[in-house]
């Protein structure tokens, strides 16, 4: 470690994160407003994106400048590692606490109501899954595994090859191939995007299978839509990388934004077989 | 707080805001840790506040004070603010100030992070306490936020949920920043095995926090959705479960326990050696029972579901694994009473409060073993024995830890020593009125009787008046830790840069008070 005396770079006073705080002190009252039909919660919350957005331009853009400016050694470098890789991990664990639920919902829940204890109050109940309660009203049919999400199997996978081939473009200076690489890895995230939004509308339109559709559509949408959100994510991150490598950002040896987001992309990607085997399939 | 001014003894700082907009702008690691350790304690005062409204209600039997739903929105907020507003941000200012000084770098890992994860508090605190003033009033549902009750309630339950959310990112950031400083900001020669205790509780309980919090931010973020979204997730009629919600919010709820506890363990490691003139005894048993406590805290949750129906194998499962968690705790304190066996010991402020936490949060650790035994956790779930139980090991467990690092590092911070006297008589203050507070509790809840009520059988009367009147002196002692810490701060004997002469560790290498910048160039550690 004596070998990396360099100074660490500590960076000067900034503006950016007090606009993060409003940015947030405004999204969340306002939705609280919003959501409990008081003026302007719309608004604000408007305005707290709009603010949310300005910070993060501004802040990423400094950070990107800096890592240009060559301020970022190696010690710098390290610790930006270890931070994404504990972000991810921050990540897994909020997934997990949905992929939980589904669990005991399925393991234990649905059993235990349909195990007769509850005749009294619901009389008759199966709990086969997939199952909206005892109370569901109107019936809804499942998603298929088969059909659409299949699909996006295939594209999410395809999508985590041609990073890698990105990734090696870049490790041997071919430019050409880590912006190609990456533009068909975004288009690929794009198709993923656009048919799981035809999925979602598909499902409220003809299957009339809604977020309300009991435990079933509960799961099936918080799960589905929370990556389909890390997706969207992974996918601007995705888009910046690629404005930044045909800017000629990014060299062989140092490109520690291209791989954070290639192990983001890595982490989404295998939610979502998780999703396809547990959501979708079983 | 530090005396000397910004920047002046770096001319490469070209633009220095000065004013309000230093402390917005400010991405040094000291400022940051003082910010932290000021917001902490105004939270301490306004759930103060909550608290001694709550024991003012029920210094007598039948209503007095307050309605029983502004009681139930006290006795919710309250624990909300203390634990997320208090007890928590004060330890990440505490981490701020001392884990640079502490293992020689620079400063933290990510500066302007480091900002944020500050700046994240206030913007969480306006909506949780402003949320008392919207039509419904504030969240009601304790805590814990159980539902079916946060399902039901008006706006200040969503505005506690964003709160929730804003504290959690603020907690994540502020964790990854200090598990990226300890594992690659060490000065040369600084290993993990010869890093202050201090600094490994805190690399642990960073690791906790960022396992935990996102599970935390998907409970209420599923409250969320049942509240307005129409999902069924703890909804019965709709294939959910109530008791699903206490399953997951446990999964955070038990680690956090720890979360507010370990920093203090790393305080009192630092403080006890300092007073007794010896070595820590079994650092690296201290390293091993620290990182047991905190894999073990992730498989007891349920025993704070015992009486929500469980199998009974699940409930011995979760009744051995908890008593499990005695083990490492009794390594530590052995530890500590083996660190001042045939020390020269002196009884300084900090040591006064190290050497009570001792005593004290050991009675709480034993109400906790009490409270883990399925068959006796029936009888006394829900009662004041549970609130003796951690109020135990929170006030004395980890305040008194706070406490007791305050005076200790007072003189780094500040450059000058406190008032002995007055910080003798904080503690002397503190410990006696807590006990009159929380002792009698044990035996209203072995009587029965439940906690969250306003109101209560007159044969509870003595003992609920006794406790008020303890609540009242605990509050009013701090107003000498206000007193102490300001007149430190304004001035008084000056402190050299190792004012304690037992003490070890680089913080006490750097001038008191340390200067704005340290250890730009890493130091050496043999």
């Amino acid at each position: 470690m004596s070998a990396t005396l360099e100074k660490y770079f500590v960076p000067e006073p900034s503006r950016f994160p007090i606009f993060g705080s409003a940015a947030l002190l405004l999204i969340g009252a306002g939705a609280a407003m919003w959501l409990n039909r008081v003026s302007p919660g719309s608004w604000m919350v408007a305005a707290g994106l709009a603010t949310l957005i300005y910070m993060l331009f501004g802040w990423f853009g400094q950070v990107v400048r800096e890592s240009e400016g060559g301020k970022y050694g190696a010690q710098v470098d390290r610790s930006f590692r270890w931070s994404m890789g504990w972000f991810i991990f921050s990540e897994v664990m909020f997934f997990a606490a949905f992929f939980g639920v589904l669990f005991y919902v399925r393991v234990l829940a649905l059993p235990e109501l349909g195990s007769g204890k509850s005749a009294m109050l619901w009389d008759g109940f199966k709990s086969a899954w997939p199952n909206a309660g005892p109370y569901a009203e109107e019936a809804f049919t499942p998603m298929a595994a088969w059909g659409i999400p299949a699909i996006n199997t295939g594209i999410l996978l395809s999508s985590g090859v041609t990073l890698t081939w990105a990734h090696w473009g870049l490790l041997k200076g071919a430019r050409s191939q880590l912006i190609n690489g990456l533009a068909l890895t975004v288009l690929l995230g794009v198709i993923f995007l656009c048919l799981q939004a035809y999925e979602y509308h598909h499902a409220y339109a003809e299957m009339n299978l809604t977020l309300a559709s009991g435990i079933y559509g509960s799961t099936f949408f918080m799960l589905t839509g929370f990556h389909g959100m890390h997706v969207t994510i992974g996918a601007t991150m995705l888009i910046v990388i690629l404005a930044r490598s045909i800017k000629g950002h990014f060299t062989a040896e140092r490109h520690f934004a291209f791989e954070a987001v290639a192990w983001y992309w890595h982490f989404v990607d295998v939610v979502w077989l998780f999703l396809f085997v547990v959501v979708y399939w079983l | 707080m530090s005396a000397i001014p910004h920047g002046l003894e770096h001319g490469h700082d070209h633009h220095h805001p000065s004013g309000l907009m230093r402390w917005i702008q400010t991405t040094n690691h000291k400022d940051i840790g003082t910010m932290y350790l000021i917001f902490s304690f105004i939270m301490f005062l306004s759930g103060g506040v909550m608290a001694l409204t709550i024991r003012a209600e029920l210094f007598q039997p039948g209503l007095q004070v307050v309605q029983p739903e502004f009681f139930n929105q006290l006795t919710t907020m309250h624990g909300l603010v203390m634990v997320f507003g208090a007890i928590m941000p004060a330890f990440v200012g505490f981490a701020n100030w001392q884990i640079p000084l502490m293992i020689g770098a620079s400063d933290m890992a990510f500066a302007r992070m480091n900002n944020w994860s500050f700046w994240l508090l206030p913007p969480a605190a306006i909506l949780l306490v402003g949320s008392f003033f919207v039509p419904g009033g504030a969240s009601a549902a304790g805590w814990t936020l159980y539902a079916p009750l946060s399902i039901q309630m008006g706006m200040g339950m969503d505005m506690a949920i964003f709160a929730i959310h804003i504290m959690g990112i603020s907690s994540i950031m502020g964790a990854i920043n200090i598990v990226v400083t300890v594992l690659n900001m060490r000065a040369p020669g600084m290993t993990l095995m010869k890093m202050p205790l201090f600094c490994w509780t805190w690399l642990i309980t960073a690791y906790l926090l960022i396992a935990v919090m996102p599970v935390l931010a998907g409970a209420v973020t599923m409250i969320l959705t049942d509240r307005h979204f129409g999902t069924s997730f703890f909804n019965a009629a709709g294939g959910g479960d109530p008791v699903l919600y206490q399953h997951v919010f446990w999964f955070f709820g038990h680690p956090e326990v720890y979360i507010m506890i370990l920093p203090a363990f790393g305080i009192v490691s630092q403080v006890i050696p300092t007073f007794a003139r010896k070595p820590l005894f079994g650092y690296a048993s201290m390293v091993y029972a620290t990182a047991s406590i905190a894999i073990l805290s992730f498989m007891v949750w349920a025993h704070h579901m015992f009486t929500t129906g469980m199998p009974a194998t699940g409930q011995l499962f979760f009744m051995y694994a908890t008593m499990l968690i005695a083990v490492p705790t009794g390594v530590k304190v052995f530890n500590w009473v083996a660190t001042m066996w045939r020390g020269s010991m002196t009884f300084e402020a900090p040591m006064l409060f190290s050497v009570g936490f001792l005593f004290v949060f050991t009675m709480g650790g034993f109400t906790g073993l009490i409270c883990a035994i399925a068959p006796i956790d029936i009888q006394i779930q829900d009662t004041y024995y549970v609130v003796a139980h951690f109020h135990y090991v929170l006030v004395a467990g980890s305040l008194f830890a706070l406490f007791s690092g305050a005076y200790y590092w007072l003189p780094k911070w500040t450059g000058h020593m406190y008032d002995e006297r007055l910080g003798k008589l904080h503690f002397w203050c503190s410990i006696i009125f807590f006990n009159i507070t929380f002792f009698p509790m044990h035996f209203l809840g072995l009587a029965g009787m439940p906690r969250r009520i306003p109101d209560y059988n007159p044969m509870f009367a003595d003992f609920n008046a006794i406790a008020t009147i303890g609540a009242f002196g605990f509050g009013l002692s701090q107003l000498i830790f206000l007193f102490t810490v300001i007149k430190c701060v304004r001035g008084g004997e000056k402190a050299a840069a190792k004012p304690w002469d037992g003490a070890e560790g680089l913080e006490w290498t750097v001038p008191s008070p340390a200067p704005y910048h340290t250890f730009e160039e890493p130091p050496q550690v043999k």
